[in-house]
C-alpha cells in the first residue's frame, strides 16, 4: 500500500513500513549515518540522521522513526546541521585517528568521509580518547583496535542479526562501552566463526582485516582495484570482490548486492584467498621422463605428450579406453569442453565430474 | 535446489537432514538463522550434534545409515494423522494409494528400532511438517553418500509431495551443492548419462541433435560412472583427462583409487598444484586458478554466474578452456577453435534448453537462475511451480536397507566422515591460506566420552583407526558431538588419509560412494 508524505518540500511516496531514512535515500538526500547497515534492524545510536519532523517537538532519528501518511520532514536545516556537526565533532575527538588504510574494511572510511563532509579540524573538542584495544588477540585475521571504536555496535549487531552467531557483545557503558566477548577473551574462544563481518560493517576501522593489512604499505591510502567475481569455495555462490594492487590480491570485499549472499561470507571466501598467488602453484607444464620423474617441460613439448598417449590408447585400445573427469571448480566453459573432447574426439559418454565422492 | 536461497527465511517448519550447513554452507545458514529467529521451528536430523542440533527446536540422532527408515516413519504417522494435501496429490502426482498402502506398514515403532531415535519425537517431527503451511527440506551428501542415496531422496521427495511442500515459496527440496561450480558442471553435460542440459543421451532425439552439432556419430548409450572408470583402470580403461579434481584424497578407497590411476597407460592431469593425484600422472598441465580466470559458474541454487579474472596467473599457466583445445585440435578434432571463453559459454547456451534463453552478456548481473528456456524468460527461481518436468510427481514405495557394511566384532564403531568450517575439501587451497591454520592445525577423530573410555582410548592421544580397507594414525578428541558408537573425521588432511579406509559401497543408480557410513576399530596406539 502506497502512501504520501512530504520531504524537503516535495511530495513523495512511500510504502507501509518504510523508515524515513528508507523513503529519502530513495530520493537522493544524503543524510549522514555512522550506526546504520541496511541489512540490520534500525538501532538510532548516532542520532546523526535526525531530521526535522512537522509536529515533534525535537528532532527524530529517520532510521528508527517509520514514515506516516501525511509526514513533512526536513532533512538539511541549518539547526539539523549544526547538531550533526557537533555530534561528529564529539565522535571524533575519542578516537585515536580517523583517517585508516581502506584495507582494514569496506565501510572503514565511513567516519573520515563524513568528517571531510562537515569539515571537522578536531581543535573545537579535544579531551580523553575511549575504548582500550585488544592487543592480546593474536588471531591472524581480526584486529581489535577498539580505541578507534565509536560504539555504533554494528559489528555485535551484524553478528547477531546477520549471522546469528551473538560471539560479541558490550560491556560497560557511557565512555567505558567497550566491545567484547564473553568473559573478555580471545575471539578464537568465543562463539566467533571468523566470518569477517564486524570487519566489514565497521564505519572507523575499529576492526580491521589483520590479513589485508599486510598490504597496507604498498596500498597507502589509495583505494585498491576491486574485481566482482563469485567465491572459490562451496556452491552457495557468494558474490564477492576481489581486491588487487600491482596485480596482487590484497584482500576480499563481500559484495553487498550479491543475490546470493547479501554481503555474507564465511571464514573461507573472506580469508582464505591467498592460495592464489601462493609460491606452490604450477608455473609450467610437467612431463614425466624416462627416469620416472616429472621434469619442467615447454607447452610445445608437454601437449605433443599429452595427445600422443591418447593416439596411441585409442589405437590400442580404441575409443571406450580414453575417460575424462570434469571439474566442480573450474568454469563451465572447461565443463562443457571435456565433454565435448570426449564426445567430439571419441564418439562416447565416457564422461563424469567430481560430484560423486 | 528446487526453491531460491532468499527462501530459506520464509519457511514455517524447516526439516534439516544429513547436512552440517553451518560448517559446509555457512552463508545459506544465516538464512536458516534468520528464519528461526523470526519463530520457525528447526528440526535436525544427523548422527552428530552439529551446531544446526544445537539450535534445532527438536534433534533427530539417527543411526548412520538409517535415513530411509525415519523417513518412512514420517511418512506413516503423516498419512495416520491425515495431514496430506489431498488436492496437490489428487491435481500433481502419481502412486499415492499404492504408497498410502506401502507406508502403512512402517510405523514409528518400528523406525525406532532401526534409527535409535524415540517414535514420539518421529511423530514430533511428522506432525509438524506435516502442519506445517509452508515446510522446507534441506539436505547434503548425508543423504546422498549413502547405498541408498537414491531411496533417501525419495523418501525426501514423498514427504514433500504427500504434503504439497513443493513449488511455493519457503517449501522445496533443497540439495546444498558443495563445489562453486559442480551444478555448472552438471548443466555443462560432463555427465556419463546426459549432454549439455540434462538431456539423455540414450534419447533418440538429442542423439541427433549432438550428432549435428558435434558432426559425428555418437554412442547411443550411457557411459560409464567415474566409480566404473576406476574399476576398470587398467582393464579397458587406458588413459583418462583428468580437471581439477584431487581424486586420490577425495574418493574412497584410497589404496584401490591409487592403484587405478597407477595402472593407467596414460593419465594428463591439469590442476593449479601438484596435488596428490597430479603426482601420478604422465603429463601435468598447468591450469589458471581463480582470480585469474574469466568464466561461468552456477551455484546451488542454480543461479548462473561470472567469475572473473583479477590477476595476472603465474607463470605459463593457462585457462583450462585453452588447455583442452589444445590438446583437442591437436589430435584433429573439430570445434576447438576458441581464443576466449564467451563462446564457448555462448555455445553451451545454444545446445541446453535450460541455458537457451542465455548468453554470456546477459548473465553479467547474475540475475537468472536456470531453467531459462529463451529470451524473453525471465528465471525460473522456484522450481515445479505449475507443473513437474515429467508431468506429476510421483511417489516412490521406497524399502529400508542396511548400509553396505554394518559394525561387527572386528570393526564395532560407526565412522562417518565429512567436512569442517576452516577447511575445504583436500585442502589444496585452504591448507595453503594463511592463518587458517591458527583455527585448525590438524585433523583430529571425534570421540564420545564414554567410547574413549571403552577402547581405553585418552583424550590428544594417537589411536589406530582400522576399516576392512585399511588402517591409519589419527589424534582423538572427545566431544559429546559424537553421540556413543560413532565417531567422526574429515578426510581434508592429507596426513590423516581418512578415505583410505572408506569405500565399503555405492548407491547402485548414481554410483555415489557411501562416505558417510564405515565400520571400524579403534586402538590405542
Amino acid at each position: 500500500m502506497t502512501h504520501k508524505m512530504e520531504i524537503d518540500g516535495v511530495e513523495v511516496a512511500f510504502t507501509e513500513g518504510e523508515t524515513i531514512l528508507e523513503v529519502a535515500q530513495r530520493h537522493q538526500k544524503e543524510i549522514p549515518t555512522l550506526c546504520y547497515d541496511p541489512r540490520l534492524e534500525p538501532f538510532g545510536g548516532c542520532r546523526l540522521c535526525i531530521v526535522e519532523l512537522e509536529g515533534a517537538r525535537n528532532p527524530v532519528a529517520s532510521c528508527t522513526t517509520k514514515a506516516t501518511p501525511g509526514m513533512v520532514v526536513r532533512t538539511s536545516t541549518d539547526t539539523i546541521e549544526a547538531y550533526r556537526k557537533t555530534l561528529l565533532e564529539m565522535v571524533v575527538s575519542e578516537n585515536r585517528e580517523v583517517d585508516v588504510s581502506p584495507l582494514r574494511g569496506y565501510a572503514s572510511g565511513e567516519l573520515a568521509t563524513l568528517r571531510d563532509r562537515y569539515e571537522i579540524n578536531g581543535s573545537r573538542i579535544t579531551g580523553t580518547t575511549s575504548g582500550t584495544n585488544k592487543t592480546d588477540d593474536d588471531n591472524p585475521f581480526i584486529l581489535r583496535d577498539y580505541e578507534l571504536c565509536i560504539s555504533c555496535y554494528r559489528c555485535v549487531r551484524v553478528c547477531a542479526e546477520q549471522e546469528g552467531d551473538h560471539a560479541i557483545n558490550v560491556m560497560n557503558r557511557g565512555f567505558h562501552t567497550q566491545i567484547t566477548t564473553e568473559f573478555d577473551g580471545l575471539l578464537k574462544d568465543s562463539a566467533c566463526t571468523f566470518c569477517g563481518q564486524c570487519i566489514q560493517t565497521c564505519p572507523t576501522g575499529a576492526l580491521g582485516d589483520k590479513k589485508a593489512l599486510r598490504a597496507a604499505d604498498q596500498v597507502g591510502d589509495t583505494v585498491p582495484e576491486k574485481t566482482r567475481t563469485i567465491c572459490p569455495y562451496c556452491g552457495v555462490g557468494c558474490s564477492v570482490d576481489i581486491l588487487t594492487k600491482n596485480e596482487k590480491i590484497v584482500g576480499i570485499h563481500p559484495a553487498m548486492e550479491g543475490p546470493a549472499n547479501q554481503g555474507a561470507l564465511c571464514v573461507k571466501g573472506q580469508f582464505a584467498y591467498d592460495f592464489v598467488q601462493h609460491p606452490d602453484r604450477l608455473n609450467t607444464p610437467l612431463v614425466r621422463g624416462n627416469d620416472g620423474e616429472l621434469h619442467e617441460a615447454t607447452w610445445e613439448d608437454a601437449l605433443d605428450k599429452a595427445v600422443e598417449g591418447f593416439r596411441k590408447v585409442n589405437a590400442e585400445h580404441g575409443r571406450h579406453s580414453i575417460y575424462g573427469i570434469a571439474s566442480g571448480r573450474a568454469p563451465s566453459e572447461a565443463a562443457y569442453l571435456m565433454q565435448k573432447f570426449i564426445r567430439v574426439g571419441f564418439g562416447t559418454n565416457y564422461i563424469d565430474n567430481c560430484s560423486r565422492a | 535446489m528446487s526453491n531460491p536461497l532468499v527462501d530459506m527465511q520464509k519457511p514455517d517448519v524447516i526439516f534439516c537432514i544429513g547436512t552440517n550447513m553451518t560448517e559446509c554452507h555457512p552463508v545459506a545458514a544465516t538464512g536458516l538463522k534468520k528464519a528461526v529467529a523470526r519463530g520457525a521451528k528447526l528440526i535436525v536430523a544427523d548422527p552428530r550434534r552439529i551446531g544446526l542440533a544445537e539450535m534445532s527446536h527438536l534433534y533427530l540422532p539417527l543411526r548412520v545409515g538409517s535415513d530411509t527408515a525415519l523417513l518412512l516413519g514420517m511418512a506413516h504417522v503423516i498419512a495416520r494423522e491425515g495431514l496430506i494435501n489431498e488436492d496437490f496429490i489428487e491435481n500433481r502426482t502419481t502412486g499415492f494409494d499404492a504408497f498410502f498402502e506401502h507406508i502403512s506398514q512402517w510405523t514409528p515403532e518400528w523406525a525406532e528400532t532401526i534409527t535409535g531415535v524415540p517414535a514420539k519425537d518421529i511423530e514430533t517431527a511428522a506432525m509438524w511438517y506435516g502442519s506445517a503451511n509452508k515446510g522446507a527440506i534441506y539436505y547434503t551428501l548425508g543423504i546422498t553418500e549413502h547405498i541408498c542415496g537414491v531411496e533417501n531422496v525419495q523418501s525426501l521427495c514423498n514427504l514433500a509431495l504427500m504434503t504439497g511442500n513443493v513449488g511455493r515459496e519457503g517449501t522445496g527440496i533443497n540439495p546444498m551443492r558443495g563445489q562453486n561450480n559442480i551444478q555448472g558442471a552438471g548443466d555443462s553435460g560432463a555427465l556419463p548419462n546426459n549432454y549439455p542440459g540434462f538431456q539423455a543421451v540414450t534419447d533418440p532425439a538429442h542423439q541427433a541433435k549432438f550428432k549435428a552439432a558435434y558432426g559425428r556419430e555418437v554412442d547411443l548409450e550411457k557411459g560409464i560412472t567415474k566409480v566404473t572408470a576406476l574399476e576398470l583402470c587398467g582393464d579397458s580403461i587406458h588413459a583418462m583427462l583428468i580437471d581439477g579434481e584431487n581424486t586420490l584424497l577425495s574418493d574412497p578407497d584410497r589404496a584401490h583409487c591409487e592403484h587405478a590411476l597407477r595402472s593407467l597407460a596414460h593419465l594428463v592431469v591439469i590442476d593449479i598444484f601438484l596435488t596428490e593425484t597430479a603426482e601420478l600422472a604422465d603429463v601435468v598441465l598447468p591450469a589458471t586458478a581463480w582470480g585469474e580466470t574469466d568464466g561461468v559458474c552456477t551455484n546451488t541454487e542454480r543461479r548462473v554466474q561470472r567469475m572473473r579474472a583479477a590477476v595476472p596467473p603465474p607463470g605459463e599457466a593457462k585457462p583450462d578452456w585453452w588447455i583442452i583445445c589444445q590438446i583437442a585440435q591437436r589430435l584433429g578434432f573439430k570445434g576447438f577453435d576458441f581464443d576466449e571463453p564467451k563462446p564457448i559459454f555462448n555455445e553451451l547456451c545454444r545446445v541446453s534448453p535450460i541455458y537457451a534463453g542465455l548468453d554470456w552478456d546477459r548473465i553479467e548481473n547474475s540475475e537468472y537462475q536456470w531453467p531459462v528456456p529463451h529470451k524473453e524468460h525471465p528465471g525460473t527461481p522456484r522450481l515445479h511451480e505449475e507443473t513437474f518436468v515429467n508431468g506429476r510427481g510421483i511417489f516412490s514405495n521406497v524399502h529400508y536397507r542396511d548400509p553396505a557394511e554394518t559394525i561387527s566384532e572386528d570393526f564395532p564403531v560407526w565412522l562417518t566422515t565429512g567436512r569442517r568450517l576452516q577447511s575445504y575439501h583436500t585442502r589444496t587451497q585452504t591448507g595453503r591460506a594463511q592463518g587458517i591454520d591458527y583455527l585448525l592445525p590438524e585433523e583430529s577423530l571425534e570421540v564420545n566420552p564414554a567410547d574413549i573410555e571403552r577402547w581405553e582410548l585418552a583424550d590428544g592421544e594417537w589411536c589406530k583407526m582400522s576399516s576392512a580397507r585399511g588402517s591409519i594414525n589419527i589424534k582423538v578428541k572427545a566431544t559429546n558431538r559424537s553421540p556413543r558408537g560413532t565417531v567422526f573425521a574429515s578426510f581434508s588432511f592429507a596426513d590423516v588419509p581418512v578415505n583410505l579406509l572408506t569405500g565399503s559401497g555405492y548407491d547402485p543408480i548414481t554410483h555415489t560412494a557411501e562416505l558417510k557410513v564405515c565400520p571400524v576399530r579403534l586402538e590405542p596406539l
